[in-house]
């Protein structure tokens, strides 16, 4: 479990969305919702589609390429109906900075 | 001031009254009703009556209205008496008040047929407001109710209460269901469809009595048999309301007797709507009085006796959903002459008749498919020779129509192309989740959410295939903002709101979304000439980083290149770059341009400094570009310098937002080699001239462009198409091309209200056009000077702390 030292606050304006490369190159998507900052994986479950550079409506992210909408607290899929997600990682905030949590996924054990 | 009374505050007084008002001029108006309620829409009960319209919607003038126009309004007083000597009307409540003119439109009274037991409680009328209110009170699942009476009102009243819950019987007289207007066949037709929707019918019974003890139990017929009901409704026809004209002494008949312009026997009263009886007819629909009512305001307020009233022509139409019934003129065709022509399929329901006179319609009867309704009705109204369309008067010859074009497909062909979904799929959906609209079938499908091609496909098979299907007439853009684009633009106008969260604050849901949210930042930004709050959060990602979204996530650049004319340098550089930043792939586009495609967000910035050119603005709803053709510079066949006021037209409208793309072409002659009369805005150039061509289109609607206007000098053909690029760009509806955007308005109007139009109206467009290209600039710049914080970087955390 990790906590990574992000940016600061005013690099990423009012419901927009940045993406975000981690040192092991994984990509978020984070935005700034006005009140708090969330983050979710950076590709679109239906095709990849950055969702970083999606529109922001209430508290989801438009995908640009097909529309598809994700949720951002949950990053479970609103429109279509679909059991497709993406992740989404905690986030807070100290000194005017932004801090996201990332774990990597712990493959599930193969029964044997 | 001249003093104008008119009794009765119902649909045909009231729009009488308006279209007097449009004369303007000196007239004190009292208007007596004896409902409490402001004027409304009376043929509406029977929606509300159904539930499919709330009481509100129904209004018609509300009380501002009357106030606007300084009417005495006196609402729920009757007036019992007309002083014609004195020239005043008295009411029951002792007002008294003087005219000049008088106009009687006290409309008719439900009939109450002579038989005991109607004077008790639970046995209702459908005339009024009042009464439908009485029957929404009184209506409860399993109530049994009792119609009498299976005219149209009777069947409308029927269905209301079924809708309702109720347990329904009709009852009617004769052996013919809406005998007035349907014949024998007709009517066994309709009584089968109105027994499939669950009511009962009783045709061919006399009501003797009502029977109860002050409460109706039930009703009796003449044959001694009785049917139980909870309450009654009497629906057994109207009778003009005349009682009032008749103790004056005027000249009545079945109604009050009224000449040419509506004049009844006293030189100062007139007589119009369902009261007045006119060359013997009494006429018991709306379009008919509405058309008396401006006769008789164009001789009341203006003198003008050159139009009278010479009789309507009417059409009957049941308001039942799903229970098509249309009639209008002589449907019987009794006479050996006429020639009748009939078509029925008993299985489906549909039996249609036409009545021919001397070739021509006399008379037409649908019932069960009445989709052909406009057609006949134009045959009866213009009294067309029918010879030539002998052999194809039922139906239409054959005509790509979209109908048939869904039953023609395979369950396995494509419907949406964009998003790959078949008909199978679609009908498959329709069925197992219920789906009524074309909103719910987008959101189930994906259907219809790429391109939008095939929106009326899709509603089609919805048609076809959805009981509940109802086509829906987009009130607002979304519902995040539910008012229609015109209104959006008051708004912004009236209230000084200069940022999309404003409007959405105030008129919206505070949220908005990605449908609404670019369409409001266009409107801002046109509305005040490029001096709005812009907020970058509201566009979509093309118009944040000026460059257009590919299916990986890449972006494409598309230098301008006015006119298509390029240069050793741009070509260099254009090279060099796509050199230096292994562009994947270089490609000559449809639109006379260079594309480089396949660039990261990062590089953005630096290549377009490298490539020292404007933005083509191919990502955006803006000006895209001007096709030329080489015209006189080099073209042996060339009238105009085309390239030239091309590249110059491109000049003048660049880098400006508009409703939807606008794509423009200059030809040098007719031969039109780049395609100027199917672009948003052509000019085609001709020996002495120039034609200036708008609305065209060669996407997925491929329409030919209409003549704007033809002008001589260059100029002039410039500046109407600078007129009409900012006449779209202030009326046009977001995402609406100028092709739907001509077609919506019609180029007359258009060519009124832009070249035809005052100059100082002109002038005006003109003028706003100059200032919202003042304010704008090459958004390109942004590269060398970010608008927003890391507008193109990628993000790379700084340090992990734990
Ligand atoms: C690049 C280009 C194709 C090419 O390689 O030639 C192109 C590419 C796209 N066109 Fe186009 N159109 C291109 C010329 C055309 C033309 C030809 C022309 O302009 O003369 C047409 C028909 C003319 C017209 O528009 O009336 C055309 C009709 C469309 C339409 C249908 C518009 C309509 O309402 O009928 C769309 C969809 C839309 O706008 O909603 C569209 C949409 C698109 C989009 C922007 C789809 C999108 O939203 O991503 C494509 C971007 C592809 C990409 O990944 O970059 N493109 N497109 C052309 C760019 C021209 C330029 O230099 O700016
Ligand atoms: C349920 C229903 C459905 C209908 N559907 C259709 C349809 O689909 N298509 C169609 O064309 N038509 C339809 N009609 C008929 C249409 O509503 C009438 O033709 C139209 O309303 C007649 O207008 P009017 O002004 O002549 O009479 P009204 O609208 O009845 O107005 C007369 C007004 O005068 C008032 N009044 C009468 N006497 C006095 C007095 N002495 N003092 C003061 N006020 C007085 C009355 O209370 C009434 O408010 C329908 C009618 C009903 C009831
Ligand atoms: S470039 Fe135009 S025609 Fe080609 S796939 Fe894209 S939208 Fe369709
Ligand atoms: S990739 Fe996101 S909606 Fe298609």
């Amino acid at each position: 479990m990790s906590w990574y030292k992000v940016t600061h606050i005013s690099n990423i304006p009012l419901r927009e969305g940045r993406k975000v490369r981690l040192p092991n190159r994984r990509e978020l998507a984070l935005f700034n919702l006005g009140t708090h900052f969330l983050a979710i994986d950076q590709q679109c479950p239906h095709l990849g589609g950055p969702l970083s550079d999606g529109i922001v409506v209430g508290d989801t992210v438009v995908c640009p390429l097909h529309a598809w909408k994700i949720c951002l607290s949950t990053g479970s899929v609103r429109k279509p109906a679909s059991n497709s997600c993406v992740r989404s990682y905690p986030t807070r905030i100290e000194n005017e900075t932004v801090f996201i949590e990332f774990t990597e996924e712990i493959p599930e054990q193969v029964a044997s | 001031m001249r003093k104008l009374v008119v009794i009765g505050n119902g649909m045909a007084g009231v729009a009488c009254v308006e279209q007097l008002l449009k004369y303007g001029g000196e007239v004190a108006i009292t208007i007596f009703g004896d409902e409490t309620h402001v004027n409304y829409n009376r043929i509406m009960l029977s929606s509300v009556l159904a539930g499919d319209k709330p009481e509100e919607a129904i209004v018609l003038n509300d009380l501002d209205w009357y106030r606007k126009h300084n009417i005495d309004l006196k609402l729920g007083r009757r007036v019992v008496e007309i002083d014609r000597e004195l020239r005043l009307v008295r009411a029951d409540d002792g007002t008294v008040v003087g005219y000049d003119q008088l106009i009687i439109a006290t409309g008719s009274v439900a009939f109450v047929p002579p038989m005991g037991g109607t004077d008790q409680e639970n046995v209702y009328a459908f005339r009024t407001l009042d009464d439908t209110r009485a029957l929404l009170r009184r209506a409860r699942p399993g109530a049994r109710a009792v119609v009498i009476g299976g005219g149209l009102l009777g069947l409308e009243a029927a269905r209301g209460l079924q809708v309702q819950g109720c347990d329904v019987t009709v009852v009617h007289l004769l052996e013919t269901l809406m005998n007035i207007q349907l014949d024998v066949t007709g009517g066994e037709y309709l009584r089968r469809k109105i027994e499939q929707l669950g009511v009962k019918v009783l045709t061919s019974r006399k009501t003797a009595a009502l029977t109860g003890d002050g409460r109706v139990r039930g009703v009796r017929f003449d044959d001694g048999e009785e049917v139980p009901a909870d309450f009654v409704v009497l629906a057994c026809g109207i009778r003009p309301n005349t009682a009032l004209a008749r103790s004056a002494g005027l000249q009545v008949n079945r109604g009050i007797v009224v000449d040419d312009f509506l004049r009844t026997s006293d030189e100062h009263i007139y007589a119009v709507g369902e009261c007045a009886e006119h060359r013997g007819i009494v006429y018991g629909l709306v379009a008919p009085l509405l058309e008396q009512g401006k006769v008789l305001a164009a001789a009341l307020a203006a003198e003008d006796y050159s139009r009278p009233y010479q009789g309507s022509l009417t059409a009957a139409k049941l308001k039942i959903m799903g229970v098509d019934v249309f009639s209008a003129g002589d449907v019987n065709g009794n006479d050996p002459s006429n020639e009748v022509v009939r078509y029925e399929d008993a299985g489906q329901g549909v039996y249609k008749k036409l009545v021919l006179k001397e070739k021509r319609l006399a008379g037409v009867l649908l019932v069960g498919d009445a989709s052909q309704e406009h057609r006949f009705m134009d045959w009866l109204r213009t009294q067309a020779d029918l010879a030539p369309v002998r052999d194809s008067l039922m139906f239409p010859p054959p005509t790509p129509d979209r109908g048939s074009q869904v039953a023609a497909m395979a369950d396995s062909e494509i419907v949406c192309g964009c998003m790959g979904v078949t008909k199978g799929a679609i009908i498959g959906a329709i069925h197992e989740k219920g789906l009524s609209t074309l909103a719910q079938l987008k959101d189930c499908t994906r259907a219809s959410t790429g391109c939008g091609s095939c929106t009326h496909l899709c509603e089609s098979l919805l048609q076809a295939v959805a009981p509940g299907f109802a086509r829906e007439i987009p009130e607002g853009m979304c519902s995040c903002l539910p008012y229609p684009q015109e209104k959006v633009r008051e708004f912004i106008r009236g209230q000084q709101l200069r940022s999309v969260q404003e409007v959405l604050d105030i008129y919206g849901n505070g949220v908005g979304c990605e449908i609404c949210k670019p369409a409001l930042s266009y409107m801002v930004d046109v509305v005040w000439c490029g001096e709005h709050d812009e907020d970058r959060s509201a566009r979509f990602i093309n118009d944040r980083v000026h460059a257009n979204i590919q299916k990986d996530g890449t972006f494409s650049v598309i230098p301008r290149m006015r006119g298509g004319v390029t240069s050793v340098a741009e070509l260099r550089r254009i090279a060099d770059v796509a050199e230096k930043y292994r562009i994947p792939m270089i490609k000559v586009t449809g639109s006379q341009r260079i594309d480089l495609l396949g660039v990261k967000k990062q590089d953005l910035p630096a290549i377009w400094a490298e490539l020292d050119m404007p933005s083509g603005m191919a990502y955006t709803k803006g000006v895209r570009m001007v096709k030329t053709c080489v015209g006189t510079e080099f073209c042996r066949f060339g009238t105009q310098d085309s390239t030239a006021a091309g590249i110059e037209l491109e000049h003048r409208l660049e880098q400006l937002h508009s409703p939807h793309k606008v794509k423009m072409g200059v030809v040098g002659c007719p031969r039109n080699c780049a395609e100027a009369t199917v672009k948003d805005i052509g000019l085609v150039g001709q020996e002495g001239g120039w034609q200036v061509v708008v609305g065209g289109a060669a996407g997925k609607t491929v329409r030919k462009a209409d003549l704007l206007i033809t002008v001589t000098e260059t100029e002039q053909a410039l500046q109407a198409a600078q007129i009409f690029f900012q006449y779209y760009r202030e009326n046009a509806n977001y995402l609406e091309r100028t092709y739907d955007f001509v077609e919506r308005l019609g180029i007359e109007k258009i060519r009124k209200e832009t070249v035809y139009a005052p100059e100082a109206v002109r002038s005006g467009l003109l003028e706003r056009l100059r200032k919202s290209r003042a304010h704008a600039s090459d958004p390109w710049l942004e590269g060398r000077q970010p608008a927003r914080p890391t507008q193109f970087v990628q993000i790379e955390p700084v340090e992990v702390v734990q």
